[in-house]
């Protein structure tokens, strides 16, 4: 898919407040499509709130969020985004392909598409295992799973690598630039710099606003800096 | 709404109460229990016990189905389940009625096995049909359940959940007319039962049993019906869609 024409998501003044505190002061940015961008930025820089409102669950006070060209949160864009928050959000008391089973149905998805997931995550074993039961890790695998089920044109992924260990990271990773050369769009939030130079492009987030909209390479070429991390902190600190 | 999604919660539900044995125990097992009980402490006032029992029958399931689902909908909440189906194709009446539909057989199987036990083991008497004492409680157990559904959206932790069972339930006991009849209570206090839901679930249990089966029982369950409707559209208000 080419990330030429109307971009996948755009962003324009939002302004949240969050328990009383400004957590967006009103920032705009563009995602293409095809791609996978990564939100990056220390915990608490807003991450989780700008995606909140992408995906059409937050409240916001100002500005504008449109997804695929209709503003976050239509019902017609339900089917189209898939949403996984930080913690996993699956039954605990279903095993890994009741909950599958569950949410397909009300996604209306092909019951093959569990099976697929499954494969997708790696939790063949673990499919019949109840969630509860499952490591924190595996628990994220089985809510990234039902996000995928509906083989969403956007999936909006709040931390999904957070503690796994390296092999399935890269395994996910893999997953995520299948998916985007499949054409869907991807936007990733991390806070572990180590991670954005996995990404097609990436959003630099710090205190609500904006540090860098770029790619990895132009991101080290712009800051002379010789790994991601450094040039984040040479970002930060000259901003 | 769609038949499909709606189904699916009520299938849903029903596997995550079915992996919670103990729960499924306590609910059905102790009714029963609570019931042999009360015949015990009577039991010189065989009367009081016919008097009381069937429409304890009809109460039970309404206050279980009250704190289960209370509790439910605090997790769905709680664990990021409810706000993953607001943001997926699902009306929020799809998800009320997928839950009224799953308690409704549970609430089906509690009274039919307390009635088993109360009008077989126990020897209750009722001059009315039993079948629809059963109806009846099974109309509080959705009863029960529409208002949990709705009161949750208060609670914030199960602790206070839990104490909106003391606060909304009981008062509604103590003032449908099971203790007092309805006429000699305080004023007031019969004033206030008046616009109380459980006041005419009682009521037309209590009619059930006397088998005085005419127009004020099917005023009765009009009510309790439009009871539900209400807090089920109250509910509905409390999902929402966006969250600050």
């Amino acid at each position: 898919m080419s990330t030429s024409g109307e971009p996948a998501i755009e962003v324009k003044g939002l302004r949240i407040r969050r328990g009383g505190k400004l957590v967006l002061p009103g920032i705009s940015l563009r995602v293409g499509r095809g791609r996978v961008t990564g939100l990056l930025g220390p915990s608490g820089s807003g991450k989780t709130t700008l995606m909140r409102a992408i995906v059409g669950v937050q409240i916001i006070q100002n500005g504008e969020v449109a997804v695929l060209g209709r503003p976050a949160g239509s019902p017609e864009l339900r089917r189209r985004v898939g949403y996984v928050t930080q913690a996993p959000s699956v039954y605990g008391d279903l095993t890994v392909r009741e909950n599958l089973r569950y949410f397909a149905r009300i996604l209306a998805a092909a019951p093959e598409r569990i099976d697929e997931v499954i494969g997708t995550v790696g939790l063949r074993e673990q499919a019949d295992q109840v969630v509860g039961t499952l490591s924190g890790g595996e628990g994220s695998r089985a809510s990234l799973a039902t996000a995928l089920l509906g083989e969403p044109e956007i999936l909006v992924l709040d931390e999904p690598t957070v503690g796994l260990d390296p092999v399935l990271r890269r395994d996910l990773w893999n997953t995520f630039h299948e998916l985007a050369a499949g054409g869907a769009t991807l936007l990733v939030s991390s806070h572990v710099m180590d991670e954005a130079k996995r990404c097609d492009e990436l959003v630099l987030l710090r205190e609500g606003r904006i540090v860098a909209m770029t790619s990895p390479e132009e991101l080290l070429r712009q800051t002379g800096a010789s790994d991601l991390e450094e040039a984040f902190l040479a970002l930060v600190e000259v901003a | 709404m769609s038949t499909r999604a709606t189904l699916a919660t009520a299938v849903r539900v029903l596997r995550q109460l079915r992996r919670d044995r103990r729960t499924i125990a306590l609910v059905l097992g102790v009714p029963p229990v609570l019931l042999a009980l009360f015949k015990y402490v009577f039991e010189g006032q065989a009367q009081t016990f016919d008097r009381v029992g069937p429409a304890l029958v009809g109460i039970f399931p309404f206050v279980s189905m009250f704190v289960v689902t209370s509790i439910a909908m605090l997790r769905e909440r709680t664990t990021g389940t409810l706000e993953r189906l607001m943001s997926m194709p699902l009306a929020k009446l799809d998800l009320l009625l997928g839950y009224g539909i799953a308690f409704a057989l549970v609430a089906a199987l509690q009274a039919g096995l307390t009635s088993a036990v109360a009008f077989g083991a126990l020897g209750l008497d009722t001059t009315g049909p039993i079948w629809l004492v059963i109806v009846l409680a099974v109309g509080n157990a959705v009863l029960g359940m529409s208002l949990g559904l709705f009161l949750s959206a208060f609670a914030r932790t199960e602790f206070q959940a839990v104490q909106f069972m003391p606060a909304f339930v009981l008062p509604q006991v103590f003032l449908a007319g099971l203790l007092v009849p309805r006429d000699r209570m305080a004023r007031p206090l019969e004033i206030v039962s008046d616009f109380l839901p459980l006041t005419y679930a009682y009521d037309a249990l209590a009619r059930a049993t006397t088998d005085d089966i005419g127009r004020r029982l099917a005023l009765d369950a009009f009510v309790v019906g439009a009871c539900i409707a209400v807090a089920l559209v109250l509910g509905a208000t409390t999902l929402r869609r966006r969250t600050p």
